[in-house]
């Protein structure tokens, strides 16, 4: 099962006991088709904001192109009371204004939902679907009846069909003017054509549209605390929050607006109001390499630094990888993940990366990687990842990828813990060396593989050393000598032990009923699983769940896998690539872990999860559980 | 790279510079070079630079790539910090380093298949920053750690120790630099101690990127008849623009100077240069009479050596960034984190 299955599954199930016309309040799934470069974005952000802010939780997803003018993009809103934030899978309600993707988006809509589209031109019956109910606003003509600027035509037509939208939907008016004046703040030249025309397609829908649409919202108090932001905005949070101070960066989609949201914060919080000077330092390097290479030198020479990059900046960093994770130096590394190998889908989501980074670099490597699941996650792992760093003196890899990194999600409040203090780890400053006591840079003093490190330029006297990339024995001494190599690299296997327990630990959760089945996954695929947990369970089908944070793997995974006779994994790439570190790490019989995968750009879905583990368990009814041959 | 520890003897009489310290105090490991190697010279003489200007040998961060040349910084300034990074890197993580403490002296040595070949890009980066670095290119136009390959700075028409003639046309890395906004750049030769130091002790006391291209023979596989990057060869077609003596402020030294044969150069930290001209008329403060001077030169198969330019008033990276005047790497929670009440606020801006 893979996921050019998925329209066929979705098929399936909308065929079975659809009704005729789809009626929901605060829960149903609305897609703009737009052209890109129109304006569209911020019309299509501000329809989603604007429920949120009516108390009714949303999860939009911006699917664009690589690239800035005139090619399809969608903006998909999930308007979900029930606070299920993964995608669902199917379109209720398709906002149609690309001729490009007509026919394509057309087909997305679920039998009995709704199409709303510009009917200026007059479109033949042939171009319509009969069980999709088809509304149309002469958008065009009413733009041209009350602006004259052609530019101006053209945005306000986006907010034209929000006001119209606004109308059918029950989107209170005045929740749309305060968002505008916000937007707008003190370009009141701007906030009066944007209401203008939000006000036409309100009244527009008012007069003519009536009760067209059988999707509605209302009210409510479900948002709570919750925030709404990107996932790279909050990661770039974490690092100003977890001490960084040098960020090296080249731009790649889908991790640039990361290195620009930390430049933004810092410009916020890390100017010194005194002199106006800086307490950061960000080059936008020439390429991935120079990247990391000044995150390690600056890792070197003590101070907190970070790359964000994505999986094609991975590959070119893999050498320098290999010298950090040999030399020993802290280093932490965003991977916003997107569709690989080689350019693939650089506007797409994947969770792709995992073998890549884990053993990265040649000779034996291993690499701690953290999965969050949403922004929250990504401000807490950052924060982390910086400690981990240090502590462990090795590259740290944060894996969050495009859905989480480039949409706004929902979550808890971003929370810092006023007593925290960041782990600099095994550092020997001119007072300790003074002490006494002998310093060895690779000399396991401690017993769990981290040695001390002193900084250039501690004493006069003590406590240099060389750093390389080649052998050296426990005192950074060059040496050839086998014992010498076999030291450093089994102590480096034991750090890696050690760095088990200080990772964040999976989270698991047992099935209501006593199961014989469980699940693992991680990162963006979270939501959509949780949802996936709820359908399965109404159909009988229960399953104990594990989310992993963080490899390497701490014990109780093993344990989890052990304690069921099979264990599903969920990921988005088509390699089952967690699969694959599971029995490569724990030495598990891979015929119990079986994969569940999907891996065509888009999002993972809760309908895609609950389908293909449904009709694992079906075919495993029959028989023995297999593996299933990845198709 | 050296298995051996060499003896730490002080002669009693040796001289102290104002530190207390002498020579050999700015020493490093045995070098495992091969006898003869234009390299040791310049290790020599950068030992000596340091020592004359009395710099604490561990605020010198030094920092390499891979190869040969790169290995030398293991047998200068043992008690400083040093870094063998990865082949043609040593820019960027020399870079990062400086972010993280810009009270640090940082010194790059490099060779040219390290700066001319695999990492020409981090070069050029690294001098369109400026860096505050003093950059050694230890250049002998072949990869000797691999036995005799052409170089990117190797001549057109030189002769490899097998025979092989070089027909791609040889990368300058002063003429490039000078193009790229270097404000310190200097050609010098190995076996010419005299010129070196001082040239080595300017660029220390450069504040931006300041490149010093030493032609350094290779012993082994770039010192035979045909090569353009031999003793001989050098020697024969050396043609130097100015003397420099550098003379920091608290010691100056009036040596027998002709008048009007003298440029004075103040540097940003308050050192002098004192350039003594031998080239008729040349200014080293002109970027394009410096690169117009190099190709007239080269035209005629002339070496051009000394100071070739120079930007005393040169910023460097951290003036670039507006960076705070305490080394990042000494800001701690008070500095950085924006505190609990601040995310708060955030949060609430957040829906």
């Amino acid at each position: 099962m893979n996921a050019p299955d998925q329209g066929r599954l979705d098929e399936q199930l909308a065929r079975t006991a659809r009704p005729r016309r789809l009626e929901a309040i605060n829960d149903f799934v609305i897609k703009f088709a737009n052209v890109n470069g129109s304006g569209s974005a911020s019309a299509n952000e501000l329809f989603a904001r604007s429920i949120l802010r009516m108390g009714v939780p949303v999860s939009p997803r911006n699917i664009f192109p690589s690239n800035i003018q005139g090619l399809p993009t969608w903006y998909e809103v999930r308007v979900t009371e029930r606070g299920h934030l993964g995608r669902r899978g199917g379109v209720d309600l398709m906002v149609a204004m690309n001729p490009q993707t007509w026919d394509g988006d057309l087909q997305e809509i679920e039998p009995g939902g709704y199409l709303v589209y510009d009917s200026t031109k007059p479109l033949p019956p042939s171009r319509f679907r009969p069980d999709v109910c088809a509304i149309g606003i002469p958008l065009t003509d009413i733009a041209a009846s009350r602006f004259t600027d052609a530019k101006e035509r053209q945005l306000l037509k986006n907010i034209m069909y929000v006001g119209a939208l606004s109308a059918m939907l029950g989107i209170e008016p005045e929740v749309i003017a305060q968002l505008l004046g916000e937007q707008y703040k003190g370009k009141d030249k701007l906030v009066r054509p944007n209401l203008d025309a939000f006000m036409t397609g309100l009244n527009y829908g008012r007069e003519h549209l009536g009760e067209a649409l059988g999707l509605r919202v209302e009210r409510r108090d479900a948002v709570g605390d919750r925030v709404f932001i990107e996932g790279n905005a909050a990661a770039a949070l974490g690092c100003v929050y977890g001490g960084a101070t040098v960020c090296a960066w080249y731009p790649i989609t889908p991790s640039s607006s990361l290195a620009e949201a930390f430049q933004r914060y810092c410009a916020k919080y890390r100017v010194d109001p005194a002199t106006g000077k800086n307490k950061f330092a960000i080059v936008q390097a020439e390429d991935e390499l120079a990247s990391i290479g000044i995150v390690i030198g600056a890792g070197w020479n003590g101070a907190r630094a970070f790359t964000a990059t994505s999986g094609p900046g991975i590959s070119l960093m893999s050498e320098f990888i290999g010298l950090a994770y040999f030399a020993e130096i802290p280093a932490v590394i965003i991977d916003v993940q997107r569709g690989g190998p080689s350019t693939g889908m650089p506007t797409r989501t994947q969770q792709s990366d995992l073998l890549a980074c884990a053993y990265a670099s040649h000779g034996d490597t291993k690499h701690v990687l953290l999965f969050p699941e949403d922004p929250h996650e990504c401000f807490e792992f950052a924060a982390a990842s910086l400690d981990l760093a240090e502590h462990l003196q090795t590259p740290i890899f944060l894996m969050t990828d495009l859905d989480i990194g480039m949409n706004h999600r929902l979550c808890a409040p971003l929370a810092w813990d006023e007593t925290r203090r960041y782990d600099r780890g095994k550092l020997m400053r001119a007072e300790d060396l003074d002490a006494g006591g002998t310093f060895g840079r690779y000399l396991d003093v401690d017993g769990d593989g981290v040695a001390w490190r002193t900084l250039p330029g501690t004493h006069a006297t003590k406590g240099a050393y060389f750093t390389r990339g080649t052998t050296k024995d426990a005192y950074a001494r060059y040496s050839e000598a086998g014992q010498d190599y076999v030291y450093n690299m089994e102590r480096l296997l034991k750090k890696f032990a050690t760095a088990k327990k200080l990772v964040p630990q999976p989270i698991v959760r047992k099935a209501a009923h006593k199961t014989h089945y469980g699940v693992i996954y991680y990162g963006s695929t979270s939501p959509a699983m949780s949802e996936a947990i709820g359908v399965l369970e109404r159909q009988g089908v229960h399953l104990d769940r594990l989310r992993m944070r963080a490899f390497p793997f701490p014990d109780s995974v093993a344990k989890f896998i052990a304690q069921h006779d099979a264990v599903f994994v969920v990921e988005q790439n088509r390699d089952a690539q967690l699969r694959t570190l599971l029995t490569n790490e724990l030495q598990i019989d891979p015929a119990r872990l079986v994969p569940i995968l999907h891996y065509d750009g888009t999002p993972i879905t809760a309908r895609f999860i609950a389908q293909a583990i449904a009709q694992r368990l079906e075919g495993a009814n029959a028989g023995p559980l297999r593996a299933p041959r990845a198709s | 790279m050296t298995y051996l520890a060499k003896p730490k003897l002080h002669h009693p009489s040796l001289p102290t510079n104002r530190l207390g310290y002498t020579r050999r105090d700015y020493e490093g490991k045995i070098s495992t070079l091969c006898a003869g190697c234009g390299h040791d010279s310049i290790s020599a003489a950068i030992i000596q630079a340091c020592w004359e200007l009395a710099i604490e040998p561990h605020r010198v961060a030094k920092l390499s790539g891979i190869g040969c040349s790169s290995k030398t910084p293991d047998y200068f300034l043992g008690n400083s910090h040093g870094f063998n990074s990865v082949h043609g890197r040593m820019p960027s993580v020399l870079t990062g380093a400086n972010l993280a403490n810009r009270d640090l002296i940082y010194l790059g040595v490099s060779g040219d298949g390290d700066s001319a070949s695999i990492g020409l890009g981090q070069f050029a980066h690294l001098i369109r920053r400026g860096v505050n670095m003093t950059y050694i290119v230890e250049n002998n136009g072949v990869y000797g750690l691999t036995k005799g390959q052409f170089s990117a700075t190797a001549d057109a028409g030189s002769k490899s120790k097998r025979g092989a003639l070089n027909r791609d046309a040889p990368i300058d890395m002063v003429s490039l630099a000078l193009q790229l906004g270097i404000t310190f750049v200097a050609r010098s030769f190995s076996g010419d101690k005299e010129q070196l130091v001082p040239l080595v002790k300017g660029a220390l006391n450069h504040r931006g990127a300041a490149l010093l291209d030493v032609i350094s023979p290779c012993v082994a596989f770039n010192n035979h008849p045909g090569s353009t990057k031999s003793y001989d060869y050098v020697r024969e077609h050396n043609d130097a623009v100015n003397r420099l003596d550098f003379m920091p402020k608290r010691a100056p030294i009036a040596a027998g100077y002709e008048p009007g044969e003298v440029i004075e150069i103040t540097q940003h930290d308050g050192a002098v240069l004192r350039l003594r001209k031998l080239a008729e008329g040349y200014d080293p403060g002109d970027r394009l009479a410096a690169i117009g001077h190099i190709y007239q030169h080269q035209a005629r198969g002339e070496v051009v050596t000394g100071l070739l330019y120079v930007d005393p008033s040169a910023d460097d990276l951290h003036g670039h960034l507006n960076t705070v005047d305490t080394p990042l790497n000494r800001l701690g929670e008070a500095d950085l984190c924006p505190g609990a009440a601040a995310l708060e606020a955030l949060n609430a801006s957040l829906i």
